[in-house]
């Protein structure tokens, strides 16, 4: 009679040379594995806690200007380089990876407020409070070639004066026009020397324009009498209005959903609105203490940045109505801009104090070539953190942010002062007759009424 | 040692030989058996050692079956490599030995010894000496969380970290000295068998056992749990053998048998050791649990411990004379997995599997009857909505208790304070009999038994019931 019983060489399970590899066997069944469950929350534990050890965004300041810094531009074919103006007319070409200045656009008056860039990256749009929009061509010639000649790009290939202060400016991304905003919206040729079209919705002043980077004839801009206008360049007049209750101090299209827009807007909120269905925003995004300053997306679409005049600068979801992320340093005084970098790690915040902030998107992300066994066990960690971060132990640890006092004592003002008028307006529904007050959704509540 | 006894007679006589090339090849031959000889008696030497002289021996297995400890009552501690059937390391204590068991792997291991239990080393060095745990009677590790897990003579049940040597908890089972003690590879859960029949289940984090059952009509001599979580065995002086389902906390099989200790393999197979012989019990589809095989050692002498090796189809069995083992086909788990437990270690995986058995240390809070319960949702509570009569009735009440007469005190002991306090204090009363009806708290029961008024109560106890408020 046969009998089987297990009998292993050690041969077949140990290697046989010492420069091959040791040989793994597998066997999957749960039987052999206890307590898996427990294992996995312990390592979600762990992963959530090292993330906050390695979690260290900022990376490094560039300083130079000697006055804020009102305005930013970047280009999608040049990753290292942002275009900086001041508010004492200093324009300047940085160098990311160095975080020196590379080279001085100088000439403008007054404050810098509007600095853009072509797509192809050949011109340098800026304009500011002295009237004047001046081109620059080649700006980024010297990030490529190194050698010292100044005189090519340090003077504008043109300055073309007009008859108001501009606020604000921006470039098509497929087409040679761009816009300018001040009293009026001003569409330019790089060309001419006078606009080729202006239109113009009342008598207030516009702060900001964004072109659509889905289609290239829509833009939206904001102005100073609380509305967001929307125009096409191939009609002849503005085409609708949405006014709220503050003002939207700027605006950013999302680019992989181009009928999407976000507005910053003066009441700390920013609000997304679909741009084909004004009457309702689409998500409000709540967070800061204070008037929001500038937004701009991510090149993937999914997340967007806000600076805020309070000293902070935040980080949502494209869907979110919370903050992934809040930065802040004792030194960063008010964001005046910020701008998200092409390849989507890096934030650049520009503010009151006259610096320009380099920050990371991912605070506790490994920058650098990783090696594959690395990339999996932090793909495996974040896996982990994903599934377990409703439970409290790991959720307080994911969420827990360390804030600057007067920020934490001002938001949790704002939240008693809302709560208290939620709860009076709760007891007045109550004691009113059923259905003569009307529940009005916080994302209608702060919007006024659309025009055509 | 023995070697006459291996080397199968005197050897040949190569003085009377001529022939050059024979001798040659005689002498060589005769050399290895003289070597075979020698090997073989060096294994006879702790495979058999002394007769029994040493007492009953204790024995334990590494989790991945390589090592194994065996340490006799009389004080002989052996640590031996069974993969290549090396003696490691050899040593007395001179001391009562109770229980053996190693730590997370074979470099330490743990020794209940006369008054308090010692760590060692692998190269038998004394390393701690554990005096908080007492007289420890059983000994055993958890190894995911690293907690040593000792029962002393006084029933009491300590769980101490060994990585960072702290005690964890220290408790008094109230149910006496007891060394029958065994931990659920499942979930952790230490299963103590007591004097009265009962088997307790601890768990590092309460004071009181998890579960209580009554199984035996007489004390409990042995428990053993399945490595599936679902089955325990016990074996009690009532000469019977049961087999329990732990979900539903009742029979699945009872067996009319003596049992001096049980163990489950990997696989399933239980094994009993009765007297001068050692049953096996396998399942043959749906815990239908029968007699497999039966070993028999020579008459007279007692079989104490069995335990069956892990990844390998070997019995270990421990009986008078020393020890043995036996093959028993299908106990063992044939395919193992590197990452879990490899029998064929080298030094650097042993090293990394320690440092990420460390890293992963759970901590004694996930110890639990259902593992599986972590990261599941909790069922909402249910709350019952107040009827209008009962808040108006609350209302009225409060009316009625901030307007009765309080009597006004003099000498200035009626502080408008202290007025106000008492009147809090009323209003509070009268609220009191609504807010315990909304009594159940979590959806557990008050933990004050409360006779209802609903109740009967028997004349004798009617004076102890607690008056409706009126």
């Amino acid at each position: 009679m046969r009998v089987k019983v297990i009998s292993r060489s050690t041969d077949d399970y140990t290697r046989e040379r010492s420069q091959d590899l040791q040989k793994v066997f597998r066997n999957y069944d749960p039987a052999l594995r206890s307590q898996e469950k427990a294992v996995e929350y312990t390592r979600a534990l762990n992963a959530a806690k090292l993330e906050k050890i390695f979690a260290k965004p900022f990376i490094g300041a560039m300083d130079g200007h000697i006055d804020a810094v009102s305005c930013m531009a970047k280009n999608p074919n040049h990753l290292k380089a942002i275009f900086s103006g001041s508010m004492d007319g200093d324009v300047r070409l940085w160098d990311i990876a160095a975080r020196k200045t590379v080279c001085q656009f100088p000439g403008h008056q007054g404050a810098v407020r509007g600095l853009t860039t072509s797509t192809d990256g050949d011109l340098l749009v800026s304009c500011g409070v002295d009237c004047t929009v001046r081109l620059w061509k080649d700006p980024m010639l010297k990030m490529v070639d190194t050698s010292d000649h100044t005189g090519v790009n340090s003077q504008p290939s043109a300055v073309y004066t007009w008859k108001h202060a501009f606020w604000g400016a921006d470039h098509q991304w497929d087409g040679n026009l761009f816009a300018t905003v001040g009293a009026q919206v001003d569409i330019w040729d790089p060309d001419r020397s006078e606009p080729i079209n202006s239109f113009e919705w009342g008598k207030d002043t516009v702060l900001s324009v964004r072109f659509d980077p889905g289609d290239c004839n829509i833009l939206i801009t904001s102005g100073s009498d609380r509305s967001l206008t929307l125009y096409d360049l191939r009609m002849s007049s503005p085409a609708r209005k949405l006014i709220m209750k503050t003002r939207c101090n700027s605006v950013c299209w999302n680019p992989r959903e181009p009928m999407n827009f976000t507005a910053a807007n003066e009441d700390t909120n920013c609000y997304s609105f679909d741009a084909r269905k004004l009457d309702e925003a689409k998500i409000v995004h709540k967070g800061h203490v204070s008037a929001v300053m500038d937004i701009d997306y991510s090149p993937t679409g999914r997340e967007f940045v806000t600076g805020s005049y309070d000293r902070t600068v935040r980080i949502f979801n494209y869907l979110g109505d919370h903050s992934r992320e809040i930065y802040h340093t004792k030194r960063m005084q008010r964001v005046f801009c910020v701008k998200y970098t092409f390849d989507g790690t890096y934030l650049v915040s520009g503010s009151d104090d006259t610096n320009l902030r380099l920050w990371k998107s991912k605070a506790s992300e490994q920058l650098g070539v990783l090696l594959p066994r690395e990339r999996k066990k932090q793909e495996y960690q974040d896996a982990l953190k994903e599934r377990y971060k409703h439970l409290p132990e790991v959720k307080r640890i994911v969420r827990h942010r360390h804030l600057p006092k007067p920020i934490y004592k001002a938001a949790n003002l704002r939240r008693t002062m809302i709560e208290a008028e939620n709860r009076k307006e709760e007891r007045r529904r109550k004691h009113s007759a059923p259905g003569s007050m009307t529940v009005q959704p916080f994302r209608k509540r702060r919007i006024i009424k659309e025009v055509e | 040692m023995e070697v006459a006894k291996y080397s199968r007679g005197q050897g040949a006589d190569l003085k009377a030989l001529r022939d050059k090339k024979l001798k040659g090849q005689l002498s060589v031959k005769e050399k290895l058996y003289g070597q075979s000889a020698k090997a073989a008696a060096k294994a006879e030497k702790w495979l058999m050692p002394n007769d029994g002289v040493l007492g009953p021996y204790n024995i334990g297995y590494t989790s991945n079956g390589r090592y194994m400890l065996v340490g006799g009552q009389k004080g002989h501690l052996a640590m031996m490599d069974m993969l290549h059937m090396d003696l490691m390391k050899e040593f007395e204590v001179r001391e009562t030995v109770r229980d053996v068991t190693f730590l997370h792997n074979e470099q330490f291991y743990a020794v209940a010894q006369k008054k308090y239990p010692y760590i060692y080393n692998r190269h038998g060095t004394e390393i701690h000496c554990l005096k908080e745990h007492g007289k420890a009677l059983k000994l055993q590790f958890l190894s995911k969380q690293f907690l040593l897990a000792s029962i002393n003579s006084f029933g009491q049940l300590h769980y101490q970290d060994v990585s960072t040597g702290e005690m964890v908890a220290n408790y008094r089972t109230g149910l006496g000295r007891t060394d029958v003690m065994r931990a659920n590879p499942y979930n952790a859960v230490i299963g103590l068998g007591h004097a009265g029949g009962k088997v307790t289940m601890w768990k590092p984090t309460s004071v009181k056992p998890l579960v209580t059952m009554l199984c035996h009509h007489g004390p409990v001599t042995a428990v053993a749990f399945d490595r599936g979580g679902n089955l325990m065995a016990t074996a009690g002086v009532d000469r019977k053998i049961k087999i329990w389902d732990l979900r539903k906390y009742e029979v699945v099989h009872s067996y009319p048998a003596r049992a001096q200790s049980l163990d489950f393999s990997q696989k399933g197979l239980l094994a009993c050791s009765n007297g001068s012989q050692v049953e096996i019990y396998k399942d043959f589809g749906g815990h239908d649990y029968k007699l497999y095989m039966k070993h028999k050692i020579m008459k007279g002498y007692q079989v104490g411990k069995v335990l069956f090796r892990p990844y390998e189809d070997i019995l270990g069995i421990v009986h008078s004379m020393g020890f043995s083992s036996i093959l028993v086909p299908g106990s063992g788990e044939p395919n193992f997995d590197t990452f879990v437990d490899n029998p064929m270690e080298t030094t650097k995986q042993k090293r990394e599997k320690e440092v990420h058995a460390l890293l992963d240390k759970l901590p004694p809070e996930t110890i639990m009857l259902n593992p599986n319960m972590i990261a599941t949702v909790r069922a909402p509570k249910k709350k019952e909505k107040k009827t209008k009569e009962i808040e108006e009735e609350m209302e009225d009440a409060i009316e009625a208790a901030k307007n009765i007469e309080r009597k006004k005190k003099t000498k200035g002991r009626s502080k408008p304070s202290k007025r106000a306090k008492k009147k809090e204090e009323d209003v509070f009363k009268a609220k009191r009999p609504f807010l315990e009806q909304s009594d159940k708290i979590d959806g557990r029961p008050d933990k004050k038994q409360r006779i209802g008024e609903e109740v009967e109560l028997p004349k004798a106890l009617q004076r102890f019931a607690k008056k409706p408020q009126s």
